[in-house]
């Protein structure tokens, strides 16, 4: 139990790659400040905190919980459903948790595929092994669990109520720095929260308000892959042919992909008011293409040979369709 | 009646896992599975992207290592476009790739493996993590540490223009290049940094080499395994941590196979065991054999450690020193020792800062040539290099539109799934026991055997095994015994079966 | 086979919606499934719109303009021209047919060439069976399983 008045805080990962996790290290000597400030009762990366520990806590004893990675199998729901119960703010924290991230991509195949691809014919699996990994092994001391895989990628929102998103792939640095000091004023010297549901630690404008690139007018006849050119580096990259994603996403990560001269994939998350990202996205990059021809639209449109997993590269569970049909 | 303990989940990692310890009556550990419950599907979702877009999405399988998957991956793409490359290019992604190491191992070093060195194995859980060290060792050297790695990422981030999840490389090279007002304040960076690894050195002489408990543990105690081992080296047998040939040694330190990543099928397979996702590698022509060490097992390491153990040398003069001081000490080499990986990690970080430094007085690494339009698409390629955890594999092919129609990955932490199990069950009996009651720090000290692996379970589990029916199968010795429904069963994280 | 399909339509007000109006009050039958919405102009028609009546149940989804030229608003079904392609893509990428959702263009004198569309796209449909995309998928049990 927290003595002092120290705020009591959990960090935890669903699916999850742990760039998240890596991000709010590279807050650098902040994570000192939030020591000072909060006991960390569970940060599987860092501390010692155990799934029972936080069984054992009162409802509500968590003043933040910070949730990244998606919702893939039933142990990541379960630890969502148990945060929720014990935190008093749970945040979707990171593209994952906010919108599936890139795990979502999953969503566009389906199990049996896979189960092809990892167990049956894989070049590293000895040809005739069928043994599959399953949720329950009895073994000669006992039975073993594993948690059951769902057919498909789910965001937090999806499992359980989420009080803040914050979005990135991963988050930057500074915006979380941002994003915890209002929670501590909030929780410590109880100042005002924004309002429930709210994305935080983001603009509300799209990325290319913060893109240092020259803009001028977009009419764009064809479209390249980023190795088919070399780059114009002080230009806008979507005026140059080369799919960028800036005028859906929102801004607040630095711009750090088109100052890597590569355009931007969204990972900060649709702009307010839009569900679908990646239908946004349709509608930015139709809007721009130079043509009135529809031969030559498609030939245009063949330039950006993988629409759906360009538009939702981040974003593909949280849309409206969520997931491929194909059987 | 078994009695079980799960330690769950596994702390001081990336990555989910979960140790499952079976007791008898009289307290002994009838036995004990290291179990990883994640996976997302990598191999199977990136079959139909843009082959040039897998670099940047292959980052997501690890945001502690995403650059090993960023430059494997990009390995992997310029061999399916005929490995045209600027040679610029290759430099530039080495230097970025040995500051990378470098954050990695001082976050592995200080953050996850010295709480159990620097508060004590069995300390207070509430203390036994990096804010417990930096309250310890004062806020001098604990600033230094946040500060070092700082140092890590503003290199990275000024080579490749972002730290974590980098996009950088492209079919043909990279993205950018190294400006020289970039590389002038790269400069003051290393030579910090050089500093920092000597420090790190010598710390580790202090806290861990100077308390002989520590030294009896790591050099008698039961974190130990007669497998075998695998690196990356360079012509001369050095380590190498971007490119080079795979060598694999056995513990007696013979050479059992050497070989080029185009090879890497014909040496490494993988093994299914039904209560883990994820899966074991071995060495493929001597076959599975079980969890068995010896001298003819197949089972082989993959880490900082295995890394020195295969090499006949280092690559640069400081880091010759430092590794010969540690096998010296250590008095055997291979070293069998899993824990002597803390130390290999520190010793590796003296190359990456001597490889940082031959770079900043390269004066190719500012050239604009930093990459070419590759004019042919060959459709196959495997990229090979050494991530901070092991040796790391992407073999990718794509159709002649470039666009992916297969990728095989195998992982860095993949490789030590085997020797992770057994060294966690040897450890588990070694310190459980009749009369050995386990409590918190004994069961940290079963956690310190994977830890001194630096893992990545969420590398491991890039892949998705697929299947989870709603009927349940049990299995019993391989046989399907008995199929029922059931919904999630819980069990009690500390306590017994329910 | 009882299957009726439903199928929703996006009119544009000036062309399309005139000559679906024009069907009607020349009494040319055609099949009740399609459930019309007024807009504005083809270009008002995000490719959102769509995507969300598939998600809450369409079976199929008609977007109807202008032809290419006549726009009340000069360039709007140029926009439509541009954005439908792209959708194409995303639905094949998803797993659904061509046949669910077409772009047509339709003038305020082809009533006949309206009640076609419908009759053709409802017959096809009918064969094609209900979409297969479930509304309410969230957090549908079955899903996870």
């Amino acid at each position: 139990m927290a003595e002092n008045k120290k705020m009591q805080v959990a960090l935890y990962w669903g699916a999850a790659c742990g760039g998240c996790d890596v991000a709010v290290l590279d807050t650098n000597e902040f994570i000192l400040d939030v020591a000072a400030a909060a006991d960390i009762r569970l940060w599987p990366i860092a501390v010692d905190g155990k799934y029972a520990d936080v069984e054992a806590m009162q409802d509500g004893e968590l003043d933040l919980c910070l949730f990244n990675g998606a919702i893939r199998n039933s142990e990541n729901e379960e630890i969502a459903k148990l945060l929720r119960r014990k935190s008093k703010v749970l945040v979707a924290f990171g593209s994952c948790a906010c919108m599936g991230g890139i795990p979502g991509l999953a969503n566009l195949t389906n199990r049996e595929q896979i189960l092809d691809r990892a167990y049956f014919h894989n070049p590293s699996i000895r040809p005739g092994s069928q043994t599959v990994p399953q949720s329950e092994t009895e073994v000669a001391a006992g039975t073993l669990h594993l948690p059951r895989f769902y057919k498909r990628v789910y965001r937090l929102s999806d499992i359980v109520t989420v009080d803040y998103s914050v979005p990135g792939c991963p988050p930057a640095p500074a915006q979380i720095k941002d994003v915890m000091c209002a929670v501590v004023a909030a929780t410590v010297d109880g100042g005002a929260m924004p309002p429930q549901g709210s994305v935080i630690g983001a603009s509300d404008r799209a990325m290319c308000d913060e893109c240092p690139r020259t803009k001028a007018e977009k009419k764009i006849a064809r479209f390249y892959r980023p190795f088919q050119i070399m780059q114009d580096p002080t230009r806008c990259l979507l005026e140059q042919g080369l799919v960028c994603m800036g005028p859906v996403t929102r801004s607040g990560c630095g711009v750090r992909c088109p100052n890597s001269n590569m355009g931007c994939r969204g990972c900060y998350g649709p702009l307010p008011g839009v569900h679908d990202q990646g239908a946004r996205f349709l509608s930015a990059l139709a809007s721009v293409i130079d043509s009135k021809d529809p031969d030559e639209i498609n030939t245009i449109l063949d330039g950006i040979p993988d629409v759906v997993g360009t538009a939702y590269r981040f974003s593909m569970a949280a849309s409206l369709l969520q997931r491929s049909v194909r059987s | 009646m078994t009695r079980r303990i799960a330690i769950d989940p596994i702390t001081r990692l990336e990555g989910h896992g979960k140790i499952e310890i079976f007791l008898s009556d009289s307290g002994e550990v009838q036995d004990c599975f290291f179990q990883i419950p994640e996976l997302r599907g990598f191999e199977r979702f990136v079959v139909g992207r843009p082959i040039e877009e897998l670099p940047r999405i292959v980052t997501r399988i690890c945001g502690v290592c995403p650059a090993s998957h960023h430059m494997a991956s990009a390995k992997a793409v310029d061999g399916c476009f005929g490995n045209e490359v600027a040679p610029v290019a290759h430099k530039l992604r080495d230097m970025y790739y040995h500051a990378h190491f470098i954050h990695s191992h001082i976050a592995h070093f200080y953050a996850l493996a010295a709480p159990d060195f620097v508060m004590g194995p069995d300390a207070d859980p509430a203390v036994r993590n990096i804010l417990g060290v930096v309250a310890k060792v004062g806020l001098e050297i604990g600033g230094q540490v946040i500060r070092a790695r700082a140092l890590a990422q503003n290199i990275q981030q000024r080579l490749g223009g972002r730290t974590t999840h980098l996009v950088w490389c492209l079919p043909g090279g990279v993205s950018k290049g190294l400006s020289k007002a970039e590389l002038e304040e790269i400069k003051p960076m290393v030579k910090e940094l050089a500093g920092f690894a000597e420090f790190s050195l010598q710390l580790f002489r202090d806290i861990v080499l100077g308390n002989t408990a520590y030294v009896d543990l790591i050099l008698n105690g039961p974190y130990s395994l007669d497998v075998h081992f695998m690196g990356l080296v360079d012509a001369n047998n050095a380590p190498n941590f971007y490119d080079g040939l795979v060598r694999v040694v056995d513990f007696q330190g013979k050479e059992i196979c050497k070989y080029a990543p185009v090879d890497y099928a014909e040496h490494v397979a993988e093994h299914v065991e039904p209560w883990s996702y994820l899966k074991f590698p071995y060495l493929k022509k001597r076959g599975w054999k079980g969890f068995v060490e010896g001298i003819d097992s197949s089972i082989y390491c993959a880490t900082p450690l295995a890394r020195l153990n295969v090499a006949d040398r280092m690559a640069t003069p400081r880091a010759q020193e430092a590794y010969q001081e540690m096998f010296s000490t250590l008095g055997a080499k291979p070293c069998k020792a899993l824990l002597v990986n803390h130390w290999a990690r520190l010793v590796e970080m003296v190359q990456n800062v001597e490889m940082l430094e031959h770079y900043c007085a390269d004066p190719e690494i500012t050239s604009d040539q930093f990459r070419v339009i590759p004019r042919r698409i060959t459709g196959e390629g495997i990229g090979i290099v050494e991530a901070m955890r092991g040796t790391l594999t992407h073999h990718y092919t794509c159709d002649d539109q470039g666009m992916c129609t297969s990728a095989n990955l195998i992982v860095g932490t993949t490789n030590n799934n085997a020797p992770i199990h057994m060294v966690t069950k040897k450890v588990a009996r070694t310190l459980i026991g009749p009369g050995k009651e386990p409590d918190q720090g004994i069961l940290n000290m079963v956690e310190m055997a994977f830890r001194a692996f630096d893992p990545c379970f969420s590398c491991a589990t890039h892949s998705l095994p697929g299947q989870m029916p709603l009927i349940v199968r049990i299995h019993k010795g391989g046989q399907l015994y008995r199929e029922f429904r059931r919904d999630i069963e819980t069990v009690a994280p500390t306590g017994e079966l329910q | 086979m009882n299957f009726e399909p439903r199928i929703v339509a996006f009119l544009c007000n000036w062309c399309s919606y005139t000559g679906a109006d024009l069907a009607g009050t020349s009494r040319i039958p055609y099949q009740p499934n399609v459930r019309i919405i007024r807009v504005m102009c083809s270009a008002r028609v995000d490719p959102a719109f769509v995507l969300q009546a598939l998600a809450t149940g369409a079976d199929g989804v008609l977007v109807c303009g202008c032809h290419p030229g006549d726009c009340h608003y000069s360039e709007g079904n140029y926009k439509a021209m541009r954005r439908f392609p792209l959708l194409e893509r995303v639905l094949a990428a998803y797993g659904v047919p061509r046949e669910r959702v077409r772009l047509e263009w339709v003038s305020a004198s082809e009533g006949q060439r309206f009640a076609d569309l419908v009759n053709d796209m409802t017959d096809r449909l009918r064969v094609l069976g209900p979409s297969p995309i479930q509304p309410g998928l969230r957090t549908d049990a079955v899903e996870r399983y």
